[in-house]
Protein backbone atom coordinates (compact mmCIF):
# COMPACT_ATOMS: atom_id res chain seq x y z
CA UNK A 1 0.00 0.00 0.00
CA UNK A 2 1.67 3.34 -1.11
CA UNK A 3 -0.29 5.82 1.13
CA UNK A 4 0.62 9.09 2.98
CA UNK A 5 -0.75 7.30 6.16
CA UNK A 6 0.75 7.97 9.93
CA UNK A 7 -1.39 5.55 12.47
CA UNK A 8 -4.22 4.01 10.00
CA UNK A 9 -6.64 4.04 12.73
CA UNK A 10 -6.02 7.92 12.99
CA UNK A 11 -6.52 8.64 9.49
CA UNK A 12 -9.63 11.16 9.88
CA UNK A 13 -8.24 12.45 13.01
CA UNK A 14 -5.04 14.14 11.10
CA UNK A 15 -7.19 14.32 8.03
CA UNK A 16 -9.69 16.71 9.70
CA UNK A 17 -6.85 18.50 11.36
CA UNK A 18 -4.94 18.94 8.47
CA UNK A 19 -7.97 20.74 6.83
CA UNK A 20 -8.77 22.65 9.61
CA UNK A 21 -5.30 23.86 9.10
CA UNK A 22 -5.81 24.45 5.61
CA UNK A 23 -8.92 26.31 5.25
CA UNK A 24 -8.94 28.32 8.20
CA UNK A 25 -10.57 31.37 6.62
CA UNK A 26 -13.58 29.33 5.95
CA UNK A 27 -14.34 26.54 8.97
CA UNK A 28 -13.50 26.26 12.17
CA UNK A 29 -13.40 22.99 14.59
CA UNK A 30 -16.19 22.63 17.08
CA UNK A 31 -15.74 21.84 20.54
CA UNK A 32 -16.36 18.15 19.12
CA UNK A 33 -13.67 17.28 16.93
CA UNK A 34 -15.64 15.43 14.40
CA UNK A 35 -17.51 18.88 13.67
CA UNK A 36 -17.24 21.17 10.74
CA UNK A 37 -18.50 24.79 11.25
CA UNK A 38 -18.59 27.61 8.58
CA UNK A 39 -16.71 30.12 10.42
CA UNK A 40 -19.79 33.02 10.05
CA UNK A 41 -22.02 30.09 11.64
CA UNK A 42 -24.75 30.37 12.72
CA UNK A 43 -26.39 33.43 11.15
CA UNK A 44 -29.07 34.62 13.55
CA UNK A 45 -32.31 33.99 11.61
CA UNK A 46 -31.28 31.68 8.98
CA UNK A 47 -32.61 28.31 8.66
CA UNK A 48 -28.87 25.92 9.23
CA UNK A 49 -27.94 23.33 6.77
CA UNK A 50 -26.29 20.48 7.70
CA UNK A 51 -24.91 17.36 6.39
CA UNK A 52 -22.56 14.33 7.58
CA UNK A 53 -21.05 11.23 5.81
CA UNK A 54 -18.63 8.76 6.14
CA UNK A 55 -14.68 10.02 5.19
CA UNK A 56 -12.95 9.02 2.21
CA UNK A 57 -15.23 11.04 0.33
CA UNK A 58 -13.07 14.53 0.69
CA UNK A 59 -13.92 17.40 -0.34
CA UNK A 60 -16.61 15.23 0.18
CA UNK A 61 -18.97 16.33 3.05
CA UNK A 62 -16.62 18.71 4.90
CA UNK A 63 -15.08 20.60 1.84
CA UNK A 64 -18.95 22.00 1.10
CA UNK A 65 -18.82 23.86 4.45
CA UNK A 66 -18.80 27.51 3.92
CA UNK A 67 -20.47 30.69 3.00
CA UNK A 68 -23.85 30.46 1.37
CA UNK A 69 -23.17 26.67 1.73
CA UNK A 70 -23.19 23.93 4.47
CA UNK A 71 -23.34 25.43 8.35
CA UNK A 72 -22.20 22.09 9.80
CA UNK A 73 -20.88 19.02 8.63
CA UNK A 74 -20.78 15.50 10.62
CA UNK A 75 -17.52 13.56 10.42
CA UNK A 76 -17.75 9.79 10.02
CA UNK A 77 -14.71 7.49 10.27
CA UNK A 78 -13.69 6.35 7.02
CA UNK A 79 -16.75 5.18 5.20
CA UNK A 80 -18.97 5.09 7.94
CA UNK A 81 -22.03 7.03 8.99
CA UNK A 82 -20.99 9.81 11.51
CA UNK A 83 -22.13 9.34 15.45
CA UNK A 84 -25.99 10.33 16.43
CA UNK A 85 -23.68 13.04 18.67
CA UNK A 86 -21.77 14.39 16.13
CA UNK A 87 -24.78 14.86 14.24
CA UNK A 88 -26.49 16.15 16.92
CA UNK A 89 -23.28 19.01 18.24
CA UNK A 90 -23.84 19.76 14.38
CA UNK A 91 -27.53 20.65 14.63
CA UNK A 92 -26.31 22.87 17.95
CA UNK A 93 -22.78 24.24 15.80
CA UNK A 94 -25.85 25.41 12.59
CA UNK A 95 -28.69 26.21 15.01
CA UNK A 96 -29.50 29.83 15.17
CA UNK A 97 -33.34 29.92 16.12
CA UNK A 98 -34.58 29.19 12.64
CA UNK A 99 -33.87 25.09 12.78
CA UNK A 100 -32.16 23.05 10.69
CA UNK A 101 -32.22 21.01 7.54
CA UNK A 102 -30.22 18.05 7.50
CA UNK A 103 -29.59 16.87 4.11
CA UNK A 104 -27.91 13.89 3.89
CA UNK A 105 -27.26 10.07 1.81
CA UNK A 106 -29.31 7.44 1.91
CA UNK A 107 -27.61 4.69 3.72
CA UNK A 108 -28.43 2.51 7.46
CA UNK A 109 -26.25 3.93 9.29
CA UNK A 110 -26.52 7.50 8.37
CA UNK A 111 -30.62 7.35 8.22
CA UNK A 112 -30.19 5.85 11.94
CA UNK A 113 -27.47 8.39 13.54
CA UNK A 114 -30.11 10.97 11.94
CA UNK A 115 -32.73 9.84 13.32
CA UNK A 116 -31.50 9.59 17.07
CA UNK A 117 -30.04 13.33 16.82
CA UNK A 118 -32.98 14.24 15.64
CA UNK A 119 -34.24 13.09 18.86
CA UNK A 120 -31.91 14.46 20.95
CA UNK A 121 -32.35 18.20 19.04
CA UNK A 122 -35.71 18.09 19.41
CA UNK A 123 -35.24 17.67 23.66
CA UNK A 124 -33.59 21.25 23.02
CA UNK A 125 -36.19 22.86 21.18
CA UNK A 126 -34.18 22.42 18.50
CA UNK A 127 -36.46 21.89 15.19
CA UNK A 128 -34.84 19.76 11.99
CA UNK A 129 -36.15 18.98 8.96
CA UNK A 130 -34.56 16.31 6.47
CA UNK A 131 -33.94 15.65 2.69
CA UNK A 132 -32.45 11.94 1.79
CA UNK A 133 -30.48 11.81 -1.47
CA UNK A 134 -31.28 9.22 -3.44
CA UNK A 135 -29.48 10.25 -7.14
CA UNK A 136 -27.61 6.98 -7.82
CA UNK A 137 -29.86 5.73 -10.74
CA UNK A 138 -27.83 1.72 -10.68
CA UNK A 139 -28.60 1.38 -7.15
CA UNK A 140 -32.16 0.11 -6.94
CA UNK A 141 -34.59 0.15 -9.95
CA UNK A 142 -36.66 3.21 -10.31
CA UNK A 143 -39.82 1.98 -9.19
CA UNK A 144 -38.03 1.33 -6.25
CA UNK A 145 -36.84 5.12 -6.02
CA UNK A 146 -36.29 5.11 -1.84
CA UNK A 147 -33.63 2.58 -1.61
CA UNK A 148 -31.45 4.11 -3.78
CA UNK A 149 -28.35 5.76 -2.32
CA UNK A 150 -27.32 9.17 -2.45
CA UNK A 151 -23.79 9.92 -4.27
CA UNK A 152 -22.70 13.17 -5.75
CA UNK A 153 -26.52 15.03 -6.66
CA UNK A 154 -25.76 15.60 -2.94
CA UNK A 155 -23.70 18.37 -3.33
CA UNK A 156 -26.45 20.16 -5.61
CA UNK A 157 -29.34 18.98 -3.04
CA UNK A 158 -26.30 21.42 -0.41
CA UNK A 159 -26.11 23.97 -3.05
CA UNK A 160 -29.53 24.10 -3.52
CA UNK A 161 -31.37 24.15 -0.24
CA UNK A 162 -28.08 26.63 1.35
CA UNK A 163 -28.85 28.91 -1.23
CA UNK A 164 -32.24 29.27 -0.29
CA UNK A 165 -31.45 29.40 3.26
CA UNK A 166 -29.23 32.35 2.31
CA UNK A 167 -31.89 34.10 0.78
CA UNK A 168 -34.15 33.55 3.81
CA UNK A 169 -36.25 30.75 2.89
CA UNK A 170 -38.31 29.03 5.83
CA UNK A 171 -37.51 25.31 7.41
CA UNK A 172 -40.15 24.42 5.41
CA UNK A 173 -39.18 26.04 2.23
CA UNK A 174 -35.55 25.15 2.40
CA UNK A 175 -36.58 21.63 2.40
CA UNK A 176 -38.89 21.76 -0.36
CA UNK A 177 -36.06 22.99 -2.74
CA UNK A 178 -33.62 20.56 -1.54
CA UNK A 179 -35.73 17.83 -2.42
CA UNK A 180 -36.91 18.98 -5.50
CA UNK A 181 -32.98 19.69 -6.48
CA UNK A 182 -32.46 15.68 -5.32
CA UNK A 183 -35.77 14.59 -7.21
CA UNK A 184 -34.13 16.63 -10.30
CA UNK A 185 -30.68 14.66 -9.85
CA UNK A 186 -29.45 11.42 -11.26
CA UNK A 187 -26.19 9.89 -10.95
CA UNK A 188 -24.20 7.04 -12.77
CA UNK A 189 -20.63 5.55 -11.07
CA UNK A 190 -18.30 3.63 -13.37
CA UNK A 191 -15.09 1.98 -11.16
CA UNK A 192 -11.84 0.82 -12.85
CA UNK A 193 -9.79 -0.13 -9.53
CA UNK A 194 -10.80 -0.45 -6.36
CA UNK A 195 -9.90 1.32 -2.83
CA UNK A 196 -8.48 0.42 0.38
CA UNK A 197 -9.08 1.18 3.56
CA UNK A 198 -5.95 1.96 5.32
CA UNK A 199 -6.32 0.05 8.42
CA UNK A 200 -7.54 -3.14 6.12
CA UNK A 201 -4.61 -2.80 3.98
CA UNK A 202 -5.98 -4.37 0.78
CA UNK A 203 -8.81 -3.65 -1.64
CA UNK A 204 -12.29 -5.09 -0.45
CA UNK A 205 -13.24 -5.67 -3.74
CA UNK A 206 -12.01 -5.80 -7.26
CA UNK A 207 -12.21 -4.55 -10.28
CA UNK A 208 -9.81 -6.95 -13.05
CA UNK A 209 -7.49 -4.98 -15.31
CA UNK A 210 -9.14 -4.62 -18.39
CA UNK A 211 -12.77 -4.43 -17.31
CA UNK A 212 -14.98 -1.72 -15.39
CA UNK A 213 -17.73 -1.64 -13.00
CA UNK A 214 -20.87 0.04 -14.78
CA UNK A 215 -23.00 1.51 -11.41
CA UNK A 216 -20.27 0.96 -9.24
CA UNK A 217 -21.24 2.72 -5.71
CA UNK A 218 -19.26 5.37 -3.48
CA UNK A 219 -17.72 2.51 -1.38
CA UNK A 220 -17.91 0.37 -4.04
CA UNK A 221 -21.25 -1.49 -3.82
CA UNK A 222 -21.82 -3.81 -7.23
CA UNK A 223 -23.35 -2.20 -9.82
CA UNK A 224 -25.27 -3.48 -12.71
CA UNK A 225 -22.96 -5.23 -14.71
CA UNK A 226 -18.68 -5.78 -15.13
CA UNK A 227 -17.47 -5.71 -18.76
CA UNK A 228 -14.42 -4.79 -20.83
CA UNK A 229 -12.99 -1.70 -20.66
CA UNK A 230 -13.88 0.54 -23.55
CA UNK A 231 -12.83 3.85 -24.52
CA UNK A 232 -13.79 7.43 -23.04
CA UNK A 233 -16.51 7.65 -25.89
CA UNK A 234 -18.11 5.21 -25.53
CA UNK A 235 -18.15 4.58 -21.15
CA UNK A 236 -19.34 8.75 -21.53
CA UNK A 237 -22.29 7.67 -23.99
CA UNK A 238 -23.33 4.61 -21.85
CA UNK A 239 -23.25 7.09 -18.49
CA UNK A 240 -25.30 9.62 -20.28
CA UNK A 241 -27.87 7.16 -21.76
CA UNK A 242 -28.26 5.46 -18.17
CA UNK A 243 -28.54 8.52 -16.49
CA UNK A 244 -31.00 10.41 -18.85
CA UNK A 245 -33.11 6.71 -19.82
CA UNK A 246 -33.70 7.02 -16.31
CA UNK A 247 -34.72 11.05 -16.36
CA UNK A 248 -37.43 11.89 -18.58
CA UNK A 249 -36.85 15.13 -19.31
CA UNK A 250 -39.01 17.58 -21.53
CA UNK A 251 -36.62 18.65 -24.74
CA UNK A 252 -35.02 22.45 -24.34
CA UNK A 253 -34.27 21.63 -20.40
CA UNK A 254 -31.64 23.21 -18.90
CA UNK A 255 -29.31 21.18 -16.94
CA UNK A 256 -25.94 21.34 -14.72
CA UNK A 257 -23.65 18.55 -15.49
CA UNK A 258 -21.01 17.31 -12.59
CA UNK A 259 -18.17 14.98 -13.90
CA UNK A 260 -16.43 13.43 -10.53
CA UNK A 261 -13.43 11.50 -10.42
CA UNK A 262 -13.31 8.60 -7.56
CA UNK A 263 -9.94 9.84 -6.06
CA UNK A 264 -7.28 8.45 -8.23
CA UNK A 265 -8.44 9.28 -11.81
CA UNK A 266 -6.35 12.04 -13.44
CA UNK A 267 -8.08 15.36 -14.40
CA UNK A 268 -7.42 15.14 -18.01
CA UNK A 269 -9.19 11.80 -18.27
CA UNK A 270 -12.67 13.89 -16.49
CA UNK A 271 -12.16 16.48 -19.44
CA UNK A 272 -12.16 13.70 -21.84
CA UNK A 273 -15.23 12.45 -20.49
CA UNK A 274 -17.18 15.86 -20.30
CA UNK A 275 -16.08 16.20 -24.08
CA UNK A 276 -18.73 13.40 -25.20
CA UNK A 277 -21.12 14.17 -22.11
CA UNK A 278 -21.49 17.43 -23.24
CA UNK A 279 -22.24 16.55 -27.06
CA UNK A 280 -24.36 13.58 -26.11
CA UNK A 281 -26.72 15.55 -23.51
CA UNK A 282 -26.98 18.25 -26.55
CA UNK A 283 -27.71 15.61 -28.66
CA UNK A 284 -31.13 14.80 -26.61
CA UNK A 285 -32.51 18.31 -26.89
CA UNK A 286 -30.89 19.46 -23.30
CA UNK A 287 -28.83 22.60 -23.01
CA UNK A 288 -26.11 22.31 -20.20
CA UNK A 289 -26.34 25.53 -18.00
CA UNK A 290 -23.95 24.98 -16.44
CA UNK A 291 -20.71 22.60 -16.25
CA UNK A 292 -18.26 21.10 -13.11
CA UNK A 293 -15.62 19.07 -13.64
CA UNK A 294 -12.88 17.91 -11.25
CA UNK A 295 -12.86 15.68 -7.99
CA UNK A 296 -15.55 16.60 -6.27
CA UNK A 297 -16.70 13.96 -4.69
CA UNK A 298 -14.44 10.79 -4.30
CA UNK A 299 -13.98 7.13 -2.60
CA UNK A 300 -10.19 6.87 -1.23
CA UNK A 301 -7.79 6.48 -4.13
CA UNK A 302 -11.03 4.40 -6.67
CA UNK A 303 -10.29 4.80 -10.15
CA UNK A 304 -13.05 5.52 -12.10
CA UNK A 305 -15.71 8.67 -12.21
CA UNK A 306 -19.31 9.69 -11.08
CA UNK A 307 -21.70 11.92 -13.70
CA UNK A 308 -24.25 13.44 -12.35
CA UNK A 309 -26.91 15.55 -14.17
CA UNK A 310 -29.55 17.99 -12.28
CA UNK A 311 -32.65 19.11 -14.11
CA UNK A 312 -32.76 23.19 -12.93
CA UNK A 313 -36.13 25.38 -13.65
CA UNK A 314 -36.61 29.09 -12.77
CA UNK A 315 -36.37 28.75 -8.96
CA UNK A 316 -33.59 26.08 -8.78
CA UNK A 317 -31.13 28.49 -11.66
CA UNK A 318 -31.02 31.19 -9.84
CA UNK A 319 -30.38 29.70 -6.49
CA UNK A 320 -27.38 27.51 -8.29
CA UNK A 321 -25.99 30.93 -9.42
CA UNK A 322 -25.84 32.14 -5.98
CA UNK A 323 -22.13 33.09 -5.32
CA UNK A 324 -20.46 30.35 -2.26
CA UNK A 325 -17.89 29.96 -0.43
CA UNK A 326 -16.06 26.49 0.29
CA UNK A 327 -13.22 24.42 -0.69
CA UNK A 328 -14.38 23.88 -3.79
CA UNK A 329 -15.74 25.93 -7.16
CA UNK A 330 -19.60 26.13 -7.14
CA UNK B 1 -25.63 -6.37 46.66
CA UNK B 2 -26.16 -3.59 44.30
CA UNK B 3 -22.72 -2.59 43.76
CA UNK B 4 -22.03 -6.70 42.88
CA UNK B 5 -24.39 -5.96 40.06
CA UNK B 6 -22.91 -3.29 38.72
CA UNK B 7 -19.40 -4.86 39.14
CA UNK B 8 -20.85 -8.03 37.45
CA UNK B 9 -21.95 -5.96 34.11
CA UNK B 10 -18.05 -3.83 33.77
CA UNK B 11 -16.85 -7.52 34.00
CA UNK B 12 -19.27 -8.61 30.83
CA UNK B 13 -18.52 -4.88 29.34
CA UNK B 14 -14.48 -5.73 29.78
CA UNK B 15 -14.90 -9.34 28.51
CA UNK B 16 -17.11 -8.41 25.18
CA UNK B 17 -14.22 -6.12 24.31
CA UNK B 18 -11.66 -8.39 24.84
CA UNK B 19 -13.21 -10.51 22.88
CA UNK B 20 -14.03 -8.32 20.16
CA UNK B 21 -10.23 -7.16 19.95
CA UNK B 22 -9.47 -11.14 19.38
CA UNK B 23 -11.82 -11.16 17.16
CA UNK B 24 -11.34 -8.17 15.34
CA UNK B 25 -9.70 -9.65 11.86
CA UNK B 26 -12.27 -12.43 11.68
CA UNK B 27 -14.84 -9.82 11.66
CA UNK B 28 -13.17 -7.36 9.06
CA UNK B 29 -12.69 -10.41 6.79
CA UNK B 30 -16.38 -11.43 7.12
CA UNK B 31 -17.23 -7.36 6.09
CA UNK B 32 -14.64 -7.58 3.52
CA UNK B 33 -16.69 -9.86 1.74
CA UNK B 34 -20.37 -8.27 1.66
CA UNK B 35 -19.63 -4.66 3.51
CA UNK B 36 -17.04 -2.37 3.38
CA UNK B 37 -14.41 -4.28 5.87
CA UNK B 38 -15.04 -2.12 8.86
CA UNK B 39 -17.08 -4.09 11.23
CA UNK B 40 -14.34 -5.54 13.50
CA UNK B 41 -12.66 -2.36 13.92
CA UNK B 42 -15.90 -0.16 14.84
CA UNK B 43 -16.95 -3.16 17.41
CA UNK B 44 -13.97 -3.28 18.77
CA UNK B 45 -13.23 0.69 19.19
CA UNK B 46 -17.07 1.31 20.35
CA UNK B 47 -16.43 -1.96 23.28
CA UNK B 48 -12.95 -0.71 24.26
CA UNK B 49 -14.51 3.15 24.82
CA UNK B 50 -17.30 1.42 26.85
CA UNK B 51 -14.80 -0.72 29.12
CA UNK B 52 -12.60 2.35 29.25
CA UNK B 53 -16.00 4.38 30.51
CA UNK B 54 -16.75 1.97 32.83
CA UNK B 55 -13.43 1.33 34.08
CA UNK B 56 -13.20 4.90 34.96
CA UNK B 57 -16.60 5.29 36.72
CA UNK B 58 -17.64 4.87 40.15
CA UNK B 59 -18.94 1.65 40.06
CA UNK B 60 -19.88 1.33 44.28
CA UNK B 61 -22.85 3.71 43.77
CA UNK B 62 -23.76 2.37 40.49
CA UNK B 63 -26.98 0.47 39.45
CA UNK B 64 -26.46 -2.59 37.48
CA UNK B 65 -29.58 -0.03 35.31
CA UNK B 66 -27.04 2.69 35.37
CA UNK B 67 -23.99 0.86 34.39
CA UNK B 68 -26.26 0.04 31.33
CA UNK B 69 -27.17 3.50 30.40
CA UNK B 70 -23.70 4.56 30.44
CA UNK B 71 -22.76 1.76 28.30
CA UNK B 72 -25.32 2.60 25.32
CA UNK B 73 -24.42 6.21 26.10
CA UNK B 74 -20.77 5.35 25.23
CA UNK B 75 -21.20 2.96 22.74
CA UNK B 76 -23.39 5.77 21.02
CA UNK B 77 -20.75 8.27 20.72
CA UNK B 78 -17.85 6.02 19.89
CA UNK B 79 -19.71 4.92 17.10
CA UNK B 80 -21.27 5.72 13.73
CA UNK B 81 -22.11 3.52 11.22
CA UNK B 82 -25.16 1.66 12.17
CA UNK B 83 -24.59 -0.85 14.63
CA UNK B 84 -23.64 2.75 17.25
CA UNK B 85 -27.47 3.09 17.42
CA UNK B 86 -28.44 -0.53 16.75
CA UNK B 87 -26.84 -1.35 19.83
CA UNK B 88 -27.21 1.80 21.82
CA UNK B 89 -30.98 1.17 21.55
CA UNK B 90 -30.51 -2.04 22.81
CA UNK B 91 -28.91 -1.21 26.26
CA UNK B 92 -30.62 1.77 26.39
CA UNK B 93 -34.07 -0.82 26.45
CA UNK B 94 -32.16 -3.00 28.45
CA UNK B 95 -31.52 -0.20 31.15
CA UNK B 96 -35.21 0.55 30.91
CA UNK B 97 -36.47 -3.09 31.77
CA UNK B 98 -33.65 -3.69 34.14
CA UNK B 99 -35.55 -4.43 37.81
CA UNK B 100 -34.35 -2.68 41.15
CA UNK B 101 -34.15 -6.05 43.04
CA UNK B 102 -31.77 -8.44 41.97
CA UNK B 103 -31.14 -7.43 38.26
CA UNK B 104 -28.92 -9.76 37.21
CA UNK B 105 -30.53 -13.37 38.62
CA UNK B 106 -31.06 -15.48 36.04
CA UNK B 107 -34.90 -14.38 34.98
CA UNK B 108 -33.03 -10.70 34.89
CA UNK B 109 -30.59 -11.85 32.60
CA UNK B 110 -32.97 -13.20 30.19
CA UNK B 111 -35.33 -10.42 30.27
CA UNK B 112 -32.16 -8.58 29.82
CA UNK B 113 -31.16 -10.50 26.55
CA UNK B 114 -35.04 -9.88 25.59
CA UNK B 115 -34.32 -6.59 26.05
CA UNK B 116 -31.52 -6.03 24.00
CA UNK B 117 -32.51 -8.30 21.17
CA UNK B 118 -35.89 -5.89 20.85
CA UNK B 119 -33.99 -2.59 21.19
CA UNK B 120 -31.95 -3.94 18.43
CA UNK B 121 -35.45 -4.83 16.40
CA UNK B 122 -37.44 -1.42 16.86
CA UNK B 123 -34.13 0.75 15.67
CA UNK B 124 -33.49 -1.29 12.98
CA UNK B 125 -36.75 -2.60 11.85
CA UNK B 126 -35.32 -5.95 11.19
CA UNK B 127 -36.90 -9.24 10.91
CA UNK B 128 -35.51 -12.88 11.16
CA UNK B 129 -33.93 -14.13 8.01
CA UNK B 130 -33.18 -10.83 6.67
CA UNK B 131 -29.13 -11.38 7.32
CA UNK B 132 -28.23 -9.33 10.34
CA UNK B 133 -27.45 -9.26 13.64
CA UNK B 134 -30.93 -10.34 14.41
CA UNK B 135 -30.54 -13.54 13.10
CA UNK B 136 -28.31 -14.63 16.11
CA UNK B 137 -29.88 -12.31 18.65
CA UNK B 138 -33.42 -13.27 17.83
CA UNK B 139 -32.82 -17.18 18.27
CA UNK B 140 -30.66 -16.78 21.15
CA UNK B 141 -33.59 -14.67 23.44
CA UNK B 142 -35.96 -17.66 22.44
CA UNK B 143 -33.57 -20.42 23.79
CA UNK B 144 -32.66 -18.32 26.77
CA UNK B 145 -36.19 -17.94 27.65
CA UNK B 146 -37.05 -21.39 26.46
CA UNK B 147 -34.31 -22.43 29.40
CA UNK B 148 -35.36 -19.83 32.06
CA UNK B 149 -36.52 -22.89 34.40
CA UNK B 150 -32.73 -24.37 34.15
CA UNK B 151 -30.46 -21.50 35.30
CA UNK B 152 -27.58 -23.27 34.65
CA UNK B 153 -28.45 -23.88 30.91
CA UNK B 154 -29.66 -20.70 30.13
CA UNK B 155 -26.40 -19.20 28.09
CA UNK B 156 -24.92 -22.33 26.76
CA UNK B 157 -28.68 -22.58 25.09
CA UNK B 158 -28.29 -18.88 24.41
CA UNK B 159 -24.76 -18.95 22.30
CA UNK B 160 -25.36 -22.47 20.67
CA UNK B 161 -28.97 -21.19 18.98
CA UNK B 162 -26.95 -17.45 18.75
CA UNK B 163 -24.21 -19.29 16.48
CA UNK B 164 -26.22 -21.63 14.37
CA UNK B 165 -28.22 -18.76 14.02
CA UNK B 166 -25.38 -16.31 12.58
CA UNK B 167 -24.10 -19.23 10.54
CA UNK B 168 -27.59 -20.12 8.58
CA UNK B 169 -26.64 -16.61 7.20
CA UNK B 170 -24.93 -17.66 4.90
CA UNK B 171 -27.78 -19.21 2.81
CA UNK B 172 -29.52 -15.82 3.23
CA UNK B 173 -30.07 -13.14 0.76
CA UNK B 174 -29.57 -9.29 2.88
CA UNK B 175 -32.64 -7.47 3.06
CA UNK B 176 -31.31 -4.68 5.28
CA UNK B 177 -28.25 -2.43 6.49
CA UNK B 178 -24.95 -2.48 3.81
CA UNK B 179 -25.39 -5.95 2.14
CA UNK B 180 -28.62 -5.34 1.32
CA UNK B 181 -27.01 -3.82 -1.88
CA UNK B 182 -25.67 -6.71 -2.91
CA UNK B 183 -28.39 -8.77 -3.30
CA UNK B 184 -28.11 -12.31 -4.60
CA UNK B 185 -24.25 -11.80 -4.13
CA UNK B 186 -24.26 -11.98 -0.76
CA UNK B 187 -25.02 -15.44 -0.17
CA UNK B 188 -22.58 -17.77 0.31
CA UNK B 189 -21.26 -15.45 3.27
CA UNK B 190 -22.14 -15.40 7.15
CA UNK B 191 -23.18 -11.87 8.29
CA UNK B 192 -20.49 -9.92 9.95
CA UNK B 193 -23.44 -8.36 12.48
CA UNK B 194 -24.59 -12.15 13.21
CA UNK B 195 -20.91 -12.67 13.76
CA UNK B 196 -20.24 -10.25 16.50
CA UNK B 197 -23.21 -11.05 17.87
CA UNK B 198 -21.97 -14.15 18.60
CA UNK B 199 -19.17 -13.27 20.59
CA UNK B 200 -21.05 -10.76 22.29
CA UNK B 201 -23.40 -13.41 23.59
CA UNK B 202 -20.16 -15.52 24.34
CA UNK B 203 -18.95 -13.53 26.33
CA UNK B 204 -22.10 -12.81 28.25
CA UNK B 205 -22.21 -16.39 28.66
CA UNK B 206 -18.41 -16.23 30.10
CA UNK B 207 -19.31 -13.62 32.48
CA UNK B 208 -22.59 -15.17 33.97
CA UNK B 209 -21.32 -18.66 33.91
CA UNK B 210 -17.86 -17.89 35.87
CA UNK B 211 -20.46 -16.08 38.50
CA UNK B 212 -22.60 -18.96 38.77
CA UNK B 213 -19.34 -20.82 39.43
CA UNK B 214 -18.32 -18.62 42.10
Amino acid sequence: MQRFVNNPDLVVEDTVKGFVKAHSDIVRLAENPRVVVAKNAPINGKVGIVTGGGSGHEPGFMGYTGKNMLDAVAVGELFSSPTAKSFHDAFREANAGAGVVCLYGNYAGDNMNVKMAIKLAAKEGIEVATVVANDDVCSAPLSEREKRRGVAGEIFMWKIGSAKATQGGTLEEVRVVAQKAIDNCRSIGVGLGPCTLPAVGHPNFQIEPGTMEVGIGHHGEPGVRVEPLKTAEEVARDMVKIVLDDHDLPSGTEVAVLVSGLGATPLNELYILNDTIETEITKRGLKVYRTYVGNYFTSLEMVGATLTVMALDDETKPLLDLETRCTMLL
Amino acid sequence: MQDNEARLLSRMFNKISEAMAKEKDYLTELDEAIGDADHGITMSLGFSAVASELSRSDLDSMSAAEVMAAAAATFLDAVGASTGPLYATGFVNAADKMGVERPLDAAGQVAMLRAITFGIQQRGKGLRGDKTMLDAWMPAADAAEAKAGEPGQIWSAACEAGELGARATQSMIALRGRAARLGERSLGHIDPGAASAVVILKAMRDTFDEKAAD
